[in-house]
């Protein structure tokens, strides 16, 4: 399974990243490098092998449904590169008729 | 629009997804707040904010609730529940994906029971019932050059019930989706209110030619946040998709968008349709494996039901179907009529007090019936002294019940008897009211043995009066009658 420059383009645009033309060169190279290496496991015979989705066969602890306020809305909005008091604000997302 | 017989040719073909938020304290994989209302970005935790290093922690009412709503609509519950990440990015989802089920959904098959357009009973399969997370709130339209973020919902625990395309009327649609919120509410697990979006649903229309096998091309129509819209877009819906098949083109595989204002639907046609969601198993997260014991406590522990109930009130109370349904209509409601049919055995006044006098007060006064103060009791014994022939109807229902609502410690038979509203039944004494009242209008008497019947209602007035409403209605006209005959 080879990737061509439509596959970078497709999950460039699905992660909503930017690249110039050098660097999806680059990019189209490594990742076709990188399937090639995990190709080598379809050498493997796994006809009638379950697929392997956990490596611990224990049910994930249920957790008790109880609150806990552990940081403040001053704290939330922190890290947001934009935001007013109360909102992180983004670039409008959609357009008004 | 087209001749109605080329509508008719056509049949519509409804599947609905529904997402009801669930009334959990937390959210699903983080311990923040779940509660609808607050500041915006208050409930908020690094979970729910998707900072890097931070892990989900399942909570395990989302599980319970789950299980309640499958078992109630008779679904298998699946034992091995993996986890899959959805990838999409949106700004109101922090971590870039959403944490849900693909392969393995809570909930398989099931299904709703129903009344279709005819009034008959009808069964819509659920496909699929499955646990996911909710995303935050973006605001449009309260910055001319933003969008804002809001993260209080980002992470409440939603069940999504994806029903069997088997739904064939919009009426149908609408009688589905009543059922799923009642259904909800008895269960105690989402306050159903669509308007504030803690239910939310979807509604994929396609239609066909009257007799074919195949599906049409379906569309998908979002944004509908009242019953009543659902019913409006389907109507909508089910024509536009026949006005483009007759005009020779084809169904489009769209997402739809409902204006409630001009009630239509029309294309979304914005660039997130270009999704793929990329499913994987959530690798912070095992799965939960749901074993017998653990359904048979759910089980044990899931509340009556309405089909239940209305199945009790019709054939153990020799109620109407009519009358079930009313008195079912909301969980506590029902609840207090079961315990007033528990302390009296005249279930016919029963629910016409909760269907009358109590359901009444409660409107007028935007009560609900928890918040009523009167108890069960105290109905029942207004209820035996009519019975008794203590009080008659008119008495319990304009002085006992208005007085009670003012004293709401009293009984009943001590109001009656400190008010001296205990009625006349005693024949010697109604006599006495009976003579005068002939006395007064000998001409009237005279009509009536002419055969003029509606002037007993004139000499029962006369009685009443006279008696200050006390006389026993059924003795009084009885009496009359013997007297005026004679």
């Amino acid at each position: 399974m080879g990737v061509d420059r439509k596959t970078v383009d497709r999950i460039a645009e699905l992660a909503r990243l930017e690249f110039n033309e050098a660097e999806k060169e680059e990019i189209t190279n490594d990742m076709n490098k990188m399937l090639d290496f995990v190709d080598k496991l379809s050498e493997v015979n796994t006809d009638g092998v379950e697929p392997l989705v956990y490596m611990l066969d224990e049910s994930t602890p249920l957790r008790p449904d109880v609150v806990k306020q552990e940081i403040s809305q001053k704290e939330a909005l922190k890290n947001a590169p934009q935001k007013d008091s109360d909102f992180i604000k983004v670039p409008k997302v959609i357009e008004r008729n | 629009m087209l001749k109605e017989e080329v509508y008719e040719k056509y049949e519509l073909v409804v599947g609905l997804e529904i997402h009801v938020q669930l009334q959990t304290k937390s959210k699903a994989y983080s311990s923040d707040s779940a509660e609808y209302g607050s500041a915006p970005n208050t409930h908020i935790s690094a979970i729910s904010l998707g900072h890097p290093g931070t892990l989900p922690r399942f909570n395990e009412n989302t599980l319970q609730y789950g299980v309640r709503l499958g078992l109630s609509c008779g679904s298998e519950i699946t034992y091995e529940n993996q986890f899959a990440r959805k990838n999409y990015f949106y700004a109101d989802l922090p971590k870039g994906y959403q944490i849900t089920q693909d392969k393995t959904p809570l909930c398989l098959g099931g299904s709703i029971l129903i009344k279709d357009d005819q009034g008959k009973d009808k069964r819509i399969g659920i496909t699929r019932i499955h646990m996911e997370e909710d995303s935050g709130k973006s605001i449009h339209d309260l910055d001319p050059f933003n969008t804002l973020v809001d993260l209080n919902r980002a992470g409440v625990p939603l069940l999504e019930i994806v029903s069997e395309p088997e739904i064939r009327t919009p009426q149908e649609a609408y009688n589905y989706l009543t059922e799923v919120r009642q259904l909800v509410r008895y269960l105690e697990i989402c306050d159903g209110n669509m308007e504030e979006g803690s239910m939310r649903c979807d509604a994929n229309v396609s239609v066909r030619l009257k007799g074919a096998k195949e599906f049409g091309q379906r569309t998908e129509t979002k944004n509908l946040n009242s019953i009543r819209n659902v019913f409006r877009a389907i109507e909508y819906e089910f024509k536009r998709q026949i006005e483009v098949i007759e005009a020779g083109s084809e169904i489009k595989m769209e997402t739809m968008g409902f204006d409630a204002v001009k009630g239509t639907t029309s294309s979304m046609r914005s660039k997130e349709l270009a999704h793929d969601y990329r499913y994987f198993p959530e690798p912070d997260l095992q799965a939960v494996y749901v074993d017998s014991d653990y359904i048979e406590k759910v089980r044990k522990d899931l509340p009556a039901l309405p089909s239940e109930l209305i199945k009790k009130f019709t054939s153990e109370m020799n109620l109407s179907t009519y009358d079930a349904e009313v008195l079912t209509e909301e969980k506590y409601f029902a609840l207090y009529f079961d315990e007033l049919t528990r302390l009296t055995k005249n279930y016919k006044a029963a629910a016409n007090w909760m269907m009358g006098a109590v359901k009444s007060y409660l409107n007028e006064n935007a009560l609900t019936i928890q918040e009523f103060k009167i108890k069960p009791d105290q109905i029942a014994e207004i209820i035996q002294l009519i019975d008794e022939g203590k009080i008659s109807n008119s008495i319990a229902n304009q002085k006992i019940f208005p007085y009670l609502i003012e004293h709401t410690n009293d009984r009943p038979r001590a109001i009656a008897e400190s008010n001296n509203w205990i009625q006349e039944s005693d024949s010697n004494a109604l006599e006495g009211f009976i003579s005068e009242a002939i006395a007064m209008y000998p001409e009237k008497v005279e009509a009536y043995r002419a055969g003029n019947k509606n002037l007993l209602g004139l000499f029962m007035g006369e009685v009443m009066k006279r008696s200050k409403g006390k006389a026993d209605p059924k003795l009084t006209s009885q009496l009359l009658k013997e007297k005026l005959e004679n």
